[in-house]
């Protein structure tokens, strides 16, 4: 301890500080403060470069998604365009159809209510005919048979019979 | 650019004018020095003391800047290097000559006369004699009897050091900050500074001080951790720096952090040291006495004797090993021994280049460390 105490030269502690002071100075005036200032200034600049490349990666992406987005819609639109063309497609026919059956049923209807007015009016004429037909037959049978007088009875007294057990 | 590049062509060269004058000149000058004079390194370094005694003289720091000294075939000690200005406040006042006046002496004999005083050099410390004495007498112990220490602020090898030191980080950086003018990224020099910064930035200080705070400290840490890595790097050269070794620089460093953080302690750093919630009424002062002790001594005083004692160490162990190849020579021979001294020296000198990287990464983050203890602000419960 004692050497060390007997080694210390003020002098040189003295000038040690003067300089140092002096070189702080200096230092920090000529080189650190431009020194960090650049550095930090290429930091910033390199840090914001990167920044704005991630910012135009998020945007390309955003545009990539508007666009799968755009063509999506598209796509959906298209579909859905095409569905309601079958559909009207398909309501169109199912109407004819419709309209098909209905006009061949009225014309079927209309035929067979003909069908069946012609056949009243055959039946009526057919019996109309068969009625005469009957009449003359029954007007010369009865022509013949009634020439006797037994036989006018007989028949009177059938007609009679019938009467009674209606 | 060119201009930078000019001025630094132009400081070279002004520099080695410089050292090649200065030396030619102390040449000439020790030409003249009269031998009667006893030198104290006067010559081989031979023996288990001699040895001891050089790396003590080296750890010191030194009023010369000597880069070898040799003695020529007429026995004769020369020395080649440059002499450095003293400047001494004595008791008369401030007093300048030229280190080159003490002839190299390092124990006392040499007496220089300024200004009607008289003074000597003893152990790389200069002294004033008594104005009645004429030599420089010694007690038992070897210490100066009729003489008294001077404040010494001479220009010394330390201080060289801390120029040069100081010089190199301004030229290196400033360039670095200039080239930020004109492109975004560094090349050449500034390319392997500009890494150093970022990393004393986002990994001592961020870390240790916070993000908000940060940025105040920024010029003392990055200051601090280039000063002394430098200077630890220049005392591996063999220029013999030993700078980060004196305990007044090292001393000057921690009370710098001291002064920082002592004056951007937040409030409730100061509630905390002397007034710790949520412990006993009785135990509170005991504890503020103890936290100001740890903080305005211990603390500071830790690193300044870390980086110091590193950095002696240091010195002393390379030099030991490399004093191997002088005194194993009669055991093992002179081969084994200098092989044996090159290898262990070199091993050491890896190792220290490490050192003197975490050294000063050790000081820049315990600085930081202390501040960010100072600055931080509890949120309260």
């Amino acid at each position: 301890m004692e050497t060390l105490l007997n080694d210390f030269s003020p002098g040189l502690f003295a000038m040690q500080i003067v300089i140092l002071i002096i070189l702080l100075f200096l230092m920090k005036k000529f080189a650190w403060k431009p020194i960090l200032n650049s550095l930090e200034e290429r930091e910033t600049g390199i840090e914001d470069a990167l920044l704005a490349a991630e910012n135009a990666k998020k945007e390309m992406q955003n545009l990539q998604a508007d666009n799968e987005r755009l063509i999506k819609e598209a796509r959906a639109e298209r579909d859905a365009m095409m569905k309601e063309a079958r559909d009207i497609r398909d309501n169109m026919i199912a109407e004819a159809k419709e309209d098909a059956k209905e006009v061949t049923a009225s014309l079927i209807e209309k035929a067979q209510a003909s069908i069946a007015q012609e056949k009243q009016a055959a039946l009526a004429e057919l019996k109309k005919n068969v009625a005469e037909l009957s009449i003359g037959i029954a007007e010369s049978v009865i022509k013949k048979e009634l020439s006797s007088k037994q036989d006018q009875l007989d028949l009177v007294e059938g007609i009679l019979k019938d009467v009674t057990l209606n | 650019m060119k201009v930078a590049k000019k001025t630094i062509k132009f400081l070279a060269i002004a520099v080695i004018a410089l050292i090649t004058t200065t030396s030619f000149a102390s040449i000439s000058g020790n030409a003249d020095q009269n031998h009667n004079v006893q030198n104290h390194d006067g010559g081989q370094v031979n023996t288990q003391k001699e040895v001891t005694d050089y790396i003590q003289h080296h750890l010191k720091d030194s009023h010369d800047f000597t880069f070898f000294s040799y003695t020529s075939e007429e026995g004769e000690r020369k020395h080649f290097g440059f002499s450095l200005p003293v400047i001494l406040w004595s008791s008369e006042g401030l007093v300048t000559f030229m280190s080159s006046e003490f002839h190299h002496n390092d124990d006392g004999h040499v007496i220089v006369e300024k200004n009607g005083l008289k003074f000597a050099k003893i152990h790389s410390k200069i002294y004033e004699l008594n104005s009645d004495a004429a030599t420089v007498s010694f007690d038992e112990t070897h210490h100066a009897t009729n003489a008294h220490k001077v404040l010494d602020f001479s220009i010394t090898k330390s201080v060289v050091g801390i120029l040069l030191a100081s010089l190199l980080m301004f030229l290196g950086f400033s360039a670095l900050a200039k080239q930020y003018k004109t492109r975004e990224i560094p090349k050449g020099l500034g390319r392997a500074l500009e890494p150093l910064v970022i990393y004393v930035r986002d990994e001592i200080a961020r870390p240790n001080i916070g993000e908000k705070k940060y940025k105040k400290f920024m010029g003392f840490l990055l200051t601090v951790f280039f000063f002394i890595w430098i200077l630890n790097l220049l005392g591996l050269t063999p220029l013999g720096f030993n700078v980060t070794g004196q305990i007044a620089v090292t001393l000057a460093l921690a009370l710098f952090t001291l002064v920082i953080y002592i004056f951007n302690g937040s409030k409730d750093f100061w509630a905390h040291t002397l007034w710790m919630p949520g412990v006993p009424y009785i135990l509170r002062p005991i504890l503020a006495i103890i936290e100001l002790t740890g903080f305005i001594l211990i603390k500071p005083f830790s690193l300044l004797v870390r980086l110091f004692a590193n950095i002696t160490a240091g010195h002393f162990v390379v030099m030991s090993l490399i004093a191997l190849m002088v005194t194993m020579k009669e055991a093992f021979g002179p081969v084994a021994s200098t092989g044996m001294s090159l290898v262990l020296a070199l091993f050491i000198m890896v190792i220290e280049v490490l050192v003197a990287f975490l050294q000063a990464f050790i000081f820049t983050m315990l600085s930081s460390l202390f501040i960010g203890m100072a600055v931080e602000e509890h949120e309260h419960h």
